[in-house]
């Protein structure tokens, strides 16, 4: 097994470069002006000067190995640094954003822990509730409440959060009052009040996120669960005498994971990245809202990092999963 | 202190409704809402309007414009002017006096050496300032004494508040910023970040692209001033939820430029939570004329240049009836209600510089019909205007917005009716103001017939505006497709004229050179056909006092003037 991981991490490496070339050349050729946004009363001569001062006078293969060895060397020197509170780094150029003119770093810093509270609580909630759903669905199949959980997830997976953000906003912020329609990303919890205000204006993003995951991860479920209850070792289970629960949670449940362990573990990445429509919609200044915004400004070596970064996320999480496969069922081995 | 403040209560008492000037920091806490997110609060390094507007609260130049366009002393004693000797008489320098005892947020005194500094900040070669329009001409900057600064120009400035005026151009703090000059300027996050300054408001957190937390400047020049404690500056979402969260939920109290449909804002207001303002500044909504020929068929880097006179549009006659097939009125009432008015000039306002120009605004379809026959352009048998063997067939390009392609739509139909065939297209706003010469779809390289934006001015002399219309100026593949004159309208009169705006000083002249130059563009040549005259809706709560909507300067310019209504 460990071989097997080495081999994979040590294969992952090409893969990412790779992949970041890919995306360089994207961004690269594709439309778009940093300055473009800006008013058209800055003058073409002062628009080239800007353009030039963020680097873009420099021909592409330059640029992009500039960024290569400021993702790669610059920026752990820099977190080396600030951990050890050594010099390696100093003077070297790190990634800068277009927009802000600061490290990128230290911006997906800043937004790290909101994306990850809103978008992973509500991750962990759809979880929870699909889980149980999932099983009881596919127990009882055709039942009433398979009937109901059917159509919510349906709906859950058909809609998109455009809507029900806006809507639950219309509902609960502006008629009803509850809970504010804009997430207070300066609020600091230090007390049981200001833990209430935070739960409170997570409530409405949570409930959009997690509904939509919640939606999608019981279908698995259910569908993982059916095709092994009617597999010929549940009814040798049963043959033996085994109660209804054992044969359930331990033969029936243990197997079916195994197609939602991977939905599940890919879906992780999905958590850093954010949540770009429902972090707009409420306002929470997360990564997807981070990258939307670069995006709009032509913010090149934002987007060009966050989108690495997520590469990379994807590929570590797909060996997750590929790992996990084997601790779940033990018939499958890589070595 | 005690006394005083039973004083002030008895004269607000008295004053009835009118604001509780009591102290500062006396009013709480206020929140706005600005739905595009400021980046970075150095307007130096960001030409966007967000950034600029959110640093005026912390930042200040020495003069600013007021709600009605007036210059007004913001660092600086007076404005300095010819009759009281700022300005020298041969209009080439002006000397700026700062208020004495002014101090930095840190309790620092402000001295002109941070002024010069600002200067030398910007101009710096490497710096790729977005502001370096402002210095445009400026030769030197120096301190005379500790409060005294003179600009010199290299030549005649008959406007010389360019400068060190209004929020593009404010001083920042020399001790603050010695270290970031050039190159090194995207190094200093910190200063970037939070700039000390001499305004209302100083930064306590920034967080970039989303939020800003401010606190009352403790040394701020008017002791009883701003009268909010602290402030949070909130950015991003969209319009419509800014709107949403001043007019409908109450959370904000003061919402930025809400560009919604006019029904939109309407239902929003019904909440009765708060208002929407609006006010006209510069900003026109246009459709320039390529009077250059645009076609594929030419060879690349002759199309759209001067080379090639447009074979349809370089008659003034259809220009003209291009223009009158547009119902105007029609326009604003559909894209923008409150916030537009039919404009026939490019120079809208300041009044003393707008021409009474309104010729254009009455829609007349069969005089647009006579005069397009007139021309020799006449109906086809599918309806389409055809000459020798030509037919009158338009490509109409802008930038994908709901309310441009609308105005497309509608104003397709028009042309329709007076025969000629309209092709639309709409191109993505970062590829079409983006400058990139390799793009065929930028609004500089024009490969279209006639396209729509909108544009404005800063502050409130139009000379630059209207000087960027002359010949040399008209983008061309030499110049990398760069220039401002999009229509490559090229007039030799024109030229001239521009040439003497640049040399009067006299008031009463200049603005009927300025409406001479706005007309010759509008209503003589119709190079440029004016359709709305943009204003801007911005949204306040019931609650905020003090509010006034300012379109000549950044629309925070009075925050240390706004208090709480109780």
């Amino acid at each position: 097994m460990l071989t097997f991981t080495l081999r994979r991490l040590l294969l992952s490496i090409p893969t990412l470069l790779a992949i970041s070339l890919v995306i360089f050349l994207i961004l690269e050729l594709a439309p778009g002006d940093p300055v473009a946004s800006m008013p058209l009363t800055i003058p073409p001569e002062v628009r080239e000067k800007i353009r030039e001062s963020l680097g873009l006078g420099a021909p592409f293969h330059v640029r992009y190995l500039l960024w290569l060895k400021a993702f790669f060397v610059t920026e752990p020197l820099h977190a080396l640094d600030a951990l050890l509170g050594t010099d390696f780094a100093a003077g070297s150029q790190r990634i800068l954003s277009f927009q802000s003119r600061s490290p990128v770093f230290d911006i997906i810093a800043e937004r790290l822990p909101q994306t990850l509270t809103v978008v992973g609580m509500a991750y962990l909630i759809g979880v929870l509730i699909a889980v149980p759903i999932g099983i009881i669905s596919a127990y009882r199949q055709y039942s009433w409440f398979d009937q109901i959980g059917t159509l919510i997830a349906m709906l859950g997976y058909s809609v998109p959060t455009f809507f029900t953000g806006v809507l639950l906003i219309v509902v609960f912020s502006v008629h009803l009052g509850w809970f504010p329609s804009i997430y207070d990303t300066t609020l600091v919890v230090d007390s049981w009040d200001s833990f209430l205000l935070q739960v409170r204006q997570m409530t409405l993003p949570v409930a959009v996120l997690a509904l939509y995951n919640a939606a999608q991860i019981s279908r698995f479920m259910r569908a993982s669960m059916l095709d092994n209850l009617h597999q010929d070792y549940v009814r040798t289970a049963r043959a033996k005498g085994m109660g209804e629960r054992v044969v359930v949670f331990v033969h029936v449940l243990r197997n079916s994971m195994i197609p939602v362990v991977t939905v599940v573990a890919l879906g992780v990445p999905g958590v850093f990245g954010g949540a770009i429509i429902t972090e707009q919609v409420f306002k929470v200044n997360g990564l997807g809202q981070l990258l939307i915004t670069a995006i709009y400004g032509n913010d090149v070596p934002m987007v060009q990092t966050l989108t690495f970064i997520f590469a990379i996320l994807i590929v570590l999480f797909n060996l997750v999963a590929d790992v996990l496969y084997g601790l779940l069922d033990p018939r499958i081995r890589y070595d | 202190m005690r006394l005083k403040l039973i004083l002030l209560a008895t004269a607000a008492a008295l004053a009835g409704a009118g604001p509780a000037h009591a102290e500062r920091g006396a009013d709480g806490h206020v929140n706005v809402i600005y739905w595009q997110a400021p980046s970075i609060l150095n307007p130096f390094l960001s030409g966007g309007t967000k950034d600029i507007e959110s640093a005026s609260l912390v930042i200040e130049p020495l003069a600013g414009y007021d709600e009605k366009g007036v210059l007004f002393p913001r660092l600086a004693e007076s404005i300095p002017t010819v009759e009281n000797g700022g300005v020298s008489a041969d209009l080439t320098t002006i000397t700026w006096k700062l208020k004495p005892g002014l101090l930095w947020s840190d309790g620092t005194p402000v001295t002109s050496a941070d002024v010069v500094f600002s200067w030398e900040y910007c101009t710096h070669p490497e710096g790729g300032c977005a502001q370096l329009g402002a210095f445009e001409g400026v030769k030197t900057v120096e301190a005379v004494d500790d409060l005294t600064v003179k600009v010199t120009f290299d030549a005649q400035k008959p406007v010389p508040y360019g400068p060190f005026v209004g929020g593009q151009s404010p001083i920042i703090q020399k001790a603050q910023f010695a270290d970031c000059l050039g190159t090194k300027a995207p190094e200093c996050t910190a200063a970037n970040f939070g700039p000390i300054g001499t305004g209302p408001f100083k930064v306590v957190d920034f967080k970039t692209n989303d939020v800003i937390q401010l606190e009352a400047n403790p040394h701020y020049r008017d002791p009883a001033k701003p009268a909010f404690a602290t402030m949070t500056f909130k950015g991003g979402g969209d319009a419509a939820a800014a709107g949403r969260a001043v007019l409908e939920t109450g959370e904000f109290d003061y919402a930025w430029n809400l560009q919604l449909a006019p029904d939109v804002l309407k239902g929003m207001a019904a909440a009765g939570k708060g208002e929407a303002m609006s006010a006209f500044g510069t900003l026109v909504e246009r459709i320039e004329m390529n009077l250059t020929d645009p076609s594929p068929s030419l060879p690349e880097g002759e199309r759209s240049t001067a080379k090639h006179p447009h074979p349809i549009l370089s008659d003034l006659k259809v220009r003209k009836a291009l223009s009158m097939a547009i119902d105007r009125a029609l326009l604003v009432e559909v894209g923008y209600g409150q916030a537009g008015r039919p404009t026939c000039n490019i120079v809208p306002a300041p009044a003393m510089f707008a021409s009474d120009n309104t010729d254009c605004l009455k829609q007349d379809i069969e005089g647009a019909k006579a005069l397009l026959t007139e021309a020799g352009w006449v109906p086809g048998p599918d309806g389409v205007r055809v000459k020798d063997g030509m037919r009158l067939k338009l490509l109409y390009q802008t930038s994908v917005n709901a309310v441009r392609q609308d105005f497309q739509a509608l104003i397709k139909q028009w042309w329709s009716e007076i025969g000629v065939e309209t092709e639309l297209k709409s191109i993505d706003a970062s590829v079409y103001f983006g400058a990139d010469p390799g793009s065929p779809d930028t609004f500089q390289r024009f490969y279209a017939d006639v396209e729509m934006y909108a544009n404005n001015f800063n502050g409130t002399d139009p000379q630059a505006y209207l000087a960027s219309y002359t010949c040399e100026k008209a983008p061309k593949p030499e110049t990398q497709w760069q220039g401002e004159n999009i229509n490559r309208y090229c007039d030799p009169a024109y030229d001239a004229l521009v040439a003497e705006l640049g040399k009067t000083a006299d008031l009463t002249k200049r603005t009927e050179i300025a409406k001479k130059l706005n007309e010759m563009l509008t209503k003589e040549t119709y190079t440029i056909v004016p359709l709305v005259d943009r204003g801007r809706v911005s949204a306040r709560s019931n609650s905020l006092g003090g509010v006034v909507l300012n379109t000549w300067d950044t629309e925070l310019w009075n925050a240390a003037d706004w208090y709480r209504i109780k």
